[in-house]
């Protein structure tokens, strides 16, 4: 008998697995030292640390997850993440790539792309007991969300997380550590934001968003 | 009859170990208590799976109360705590209470006798 997953067509292929899990991994590397500089200004000061150790637990282990069926390929790639992260963003991310896993449709369509994504961006807003305006992740989160369902492509998607990346400089930080700051974290870019940015950015340039 | 257990989670694990010191001198050795800190680096911040372990090992069927620091510690420990099999994961509860007073004054609860959402309540006053 053949196995189940035989039967059903995966929205990726391996090599285009291990080209998203690299390209990620070395545009959060790439950038560890602006996120750290970022984090430094408004929170602890690890943040692109942090994540750069998580993105290298993935790149160390490329080879097992992208040999992964998709679904599972996010799942692990979350689970690494949250395993190897250790602050806040931590099960964030976690949350983010583990929901889509859990979410994502078993064969391609927009709509359901953009209900695993809607599903993990709730996930996550309710992981960090957060919502859009905060200065967080979800500044970017939300609107790149807003541009797939709109039917933008690669390169718009990407676009727009960039700028909303930059549009949480002028923010008030009302949740994550920035919010400790009160009034003095307007004017920074939230770390948390650009990561995010960072990695949407580096999804859509392997579907063509260049 | 089983006592409530109690874990501290700081980004410190020197911070953790002092409250957990704390807790063993002023409550005394029947209250099960674990601690972790530090993140999967050894750098400060927290780990999801030391928090995982640390809830096993503080393990009471009574439950276990954890206490936090700062964020992270907080949303580790919450994802800990939805991760945990099943028959674990609602007796276990993230209490929203200053790290060492709270350890302190939950786990004086707890070897009381007290039930769980008896220790969490007693320890978030300090919060109120």
């Amino acid at each position: 008998m053949r196995p189940m997953a035989d039967s059903v067509v995966d929205l990726l292929s391996a090599e285009q697995r291990r080209r998203l899990a690299e390209r990620m991994a070395n545009a959060v590397i790439a950038h560890a030292d602006e996120l750290t500089a970022l984090d430094a200004a408004i929170g602890d000061g690890d943040h692109g640390h942090n994540m750069k150790r998580g993105f290298e637990a993935v790149l160390a282990n490329v080879d097992a997850l992208s040999g992964l069926p998709s679904p599972e390929f996010l799942r692990a790639i979350g689970h690494k993440l949250l395993t190897s992260v250790g602050g806040a963003s931590g099960p964030l991310y976690a949350t983010l790539f583990m929901t889509i896993g859990k979410l994502m449709p078993p064969s391609p369509s927009r709509p359901g792309l953009v209900a695993a994504l809607s599903g993990a961006v709730e996930a996550v807003k309710a992981r960090g007991k957060s919502n859009v305006g905060q200065k967080t992740m979800i500044d970017v989160l939300a609107p790149a969300l807003a541009e797939i369902a709109a039917g933008g492509g690669p390169g718009a998607v990407a676009g727009v997380a960039l700028r909303a990346a930059e549009a949480t400089t002028p923010m008030l930080a009302t949740r994550g550590r920035a919010s400790f700051l009160g009034e003095r974290s307007v004017g920074h870019m939230d770390p948390g934001a650009r990561s995010m940015a960072l990695i949407i950015a580096a999804v859509c340039d392997e579907f063509g968003g260049q | 009859m089983a006592k409530v257990g109690i874990v501290i989670v700081s980004h410190s694990p020197k911070v953790a170990e002092g409250a957990a010191d704390m807790v063993r001198q002023m409550v005394g050795h029947d209250v099960p208590l674990a601690w972790t800190g530090g993140n999967p680096a050894g750098g400060l911040g927290t780990s999801y799976e030391g928090i995982v372990d640390a809830i096993h090992r503080a393990w009471s069927d009574a439950g276990v109360a954890i206490l936090v620091d700062l964020g992270g510690a907080e949303t580790n420990s919450e994802m800990a705590v939805e991760t945990l099999p099943e028959e674990r994961r609602h007796r276990v509860v993230v209490c929203n209470a200053p790290i060492v007073e709270g350890a302190v004054v939950a786990a004086t609860e707890a070897s009381g006798g007290a039930s769980l959402a008896m220790v969490r309540r007693t320890a978030e006053e300090l919060s109120a």
